[in-house]
């Protein structure tokens, strides 16, 4: 029966299929390597001058592969010590990581709670929620820079998590995904004698991981590629991000090319292994939120 | 099998228990509506109400290197700020990026999709070629831009090109006629935010059902710009309207690749390159506060006419 459809579809191909739609196909593919090829372009032109000497990156007679690799650049941006380079690393894994548990935690729970128990204030609350989104979070940097700086928090790793893990928009998904949670389950949850925390940790959590590594994904890519926040909070070097390093080097008026190269190369190998290996969370996700969006 | 016992089980407690429950269950309910979104409501107020707040309040006042001035001022800060000036040029730099990187990422992302849409074999792989680049961050990506591809001097990609049909090199960054760094900034943010709205356009093209196709090739209409014109376009309403918004959200908040492009470059400097530096540059908190307050007076009033054009509250019923 399942069969039904994919042998309808085949069979009809053929009878359309006319040198012209062989022509369109060479034309698609053609048009989508081209595209690819621009697309892949920069990322091997970051890891073509990673592994260069200074003189192959700017010599004349540029060529599209390096003379010679030089494996050592990655031993000589660690050494450097205008840099600290393996502090800014450890900074944003620490904010990158803190930063994602925090929203996730907090916003699935006020997600939940919107979606799910009944409370008498609930839709002015979630219209409060709504209010936040409209607002985007880079024009609250002055306004939230003066909070910061009350609080004391300025150059502290809390001052550049906390203000910006409350996601209106991290909650919004999360409640429109709790609102089509099958009922069932919880109410089977609950008749085991489990009351709301339970229900929620040993229950939801555990029957919606795709979505939750889905927006986890989506959370550690935006916070460990944020800039103008932790530029603005993180501003003595100890507290600097890989990217405020990166910015701080490509602003400075000398630079080591092979060297900035290879410590962009290293900021973004390990997004690059989570896209890898999560990619189809990441893609469910980003679908969902456009769904909905 | 399972199932079945599991709805057998839950009916007649289902129909039993409701009036006690639910009796019992109004003040267990509060409290664990507080307890799951207490926390998060309070970082809310914390950071993001009460900032918006109080800038409204600083706003009105002349706070140069302090955050709790009283010396009021009135409008004097936003009159200062709309007048012919730095900001206002900003609004301007802003509209031009506008202009150029919305219909630019919508054309190619719908073009893209579709094309990737069409196809069957190594679609996957194509899709995350496209998608990658929405890993990297608009530091890293400027810096690959401007100190490797449009360096404007001989060893740059752009350069080396061009040169290979004999033209002079060009400064891409500081040449003013033309101004082509606005071809490096639409570029950068091309490549970095492509990826996500081609995902988006395919999660909406993949909705789609196949039958309109096919009921409009039994109607005669020829697949191909008919079909796309017809029945794609559409089709796609409702991702199109989120689209706009978003990309017209995002360009509003361009801020990574200017700063690391331009710097304080009076080129090109959006608003936020601009409030940045009378912010934290100069610590003049009034003039920053006031235009915070413009550009989310501005976005809302955006937000509430496209939403009155494209009916934008109708896509999340």
């Amino acid at each position: 029966m399942a069969q039904d459809a994919p042998v309808t579809s085949h069979t009809h191909r053929p009878h359309h299929r006319t040198p012209g739609s062989v022509l369109g196909a060479v034309a698609r593919y053609g048009a989508l390597v081209v595209a690819t090829l621009l697309f892949l372009l920069p990322f091997y032109l970051m890891l073509r001058n990673a592994l260069s000497a200074e003189t192959d990156i700017t010599s004349p007679d540029w060529t599209l592969f390096p003379k010679s690799l030089h494996w050592g650049n990655v031993k000589e941006v660690f050494d450097d010590p205008s840099v600290s380079f393996k502090q800014s690393l450890i900074n944003s894994s620490v904010i990158a990581l803190a930063q994602t548990a925090g929203t996730v935690l907090l916003a699935s729970m006020c997600g939940y709670a919107l979606a799910r128990i009944p409370f008498r204030f609930s839709t002015p609350i979630f219209y409060a929620v709504l209010v936040t989104l409209m607002v985007p979070p880079a024009v609250t940097f002055v306004p939230s820079f003066i909070i910061v700086s009350r609080l004391g928090w300025v150059n502290s790793y809390q001052g550049i998590i906390v203000p910006v893990m409350f996601s209106g928009f991290t909650a919004f998904l999360f409640r429109q995904y709790f609102l089509n949670f099958p009922k069932e389950l919880e109410e089977a949850g609950r008749i085991d004698g489990l009351g709301y925390l339970g229900v929620f940790f040993r229950i939801v959590v555990p029957n919606s991981m795709a979505f939750f590594a889905a927006i986890s994904v989506i959370t550690v890519i935006a916070a460990w590629n944020q800039f103008l926040w932790p530029l603005v909070v993180g501003q003595d070097p100890s507290k600097w991000t890989v990217q405020v390093s990166l910015s701080t080097l490509l602003t400075a008026q000398t630079i080591n090319l092979h060297e900035l190269f290879m410590a962009a190369l290293l900021s973004i190998a390990p997004l690059v292994l989570v896209f890898v290996f999560l990619q189809r969370y990441l893609v469910q996700g980003v679908a969902e939120t456009g769904i909905k969006g | 099998m399972s199932t079945v016992d599991a709805t057998t089980a839950v009916g007649p407690t289902a129909t039993t228990a409701p009036p006690r429950r639910r009796r019992r269950g109004n003040k267990g309910a509060t409290r664990a509506f507080w307890l799951f979104a207490g926390p998060f409501l309070l970082g809310l107020v914390v950071f993001v109400y009460l900032p918006i707040i109080w800038s409204a309040v600083l706003s009105f006042t002349s706070a140069q290197n302090t955050v709790t001035s009283t010396n009021f001022i009135g409008f004097d800060n936003y009159v200062d700020l709309l007048k012919p000036g730095p900001f206002r040029s900003s609004l301007w730099t802003f509209t031009i990026f506008a202009a150029i990187i919305v219909p630019l990422t919508f054309a190619l992302a719908l073009l893209l999709a579709v094309l990737l849409n069409q196809v069957t074999i190594a679609r996957a792989f194509f899709r995350s070629a496209f998608f990658l680049p929405t890993a990297c961050s608009y530091v890293v990506a400027s810096m690959v831009w401007k100190l490797s591809i449009f360096n404007g001097v001989r060893f740059g990609l752009a350069n080396q090109v061009i040169g290979a049909f004999g033209f002079d090199n060009i400064a891409w960054l500081s040449s003013i006629s033309p101004p082509w760094y606005w071809l490096v900034l639409a570029t950068v943010r091309l490549w970095l935010q492509l990826g996500f709205y081609i995902i988006l356009f395919l999660a909406g093209l993949q909705r789609i059902s196949p039958e309109l196709y096919e009921a409009a090739y039994v109607d005669g209409a020829k697949p191909g710009w008919q079909t796309f014109r017809f029945i794609t376009v559409p089709q796609l309403r409702t991702t199109s309207v989120s689209v706009l918004l978003l990309l017209l959200i995002a360009a509003y908040q361009a801020f990574d690749e200017f700063y690391n492009l331009l710097g304080n470059s009076s080129l090109a400097r959006p608003p936020l390159v601009y409030l940045y530096y009378t912010a934290q540059g100069n610590q003049d908190y009034g003039h920053g506060s006031a235009g915070a307050m413009i550009l989310a007076i501005l976005i809302i009033i955006v937000t509430l006419v496209q939403g009155r054009i494209f009916g934008f509250g109708r896509a999340e019923k």
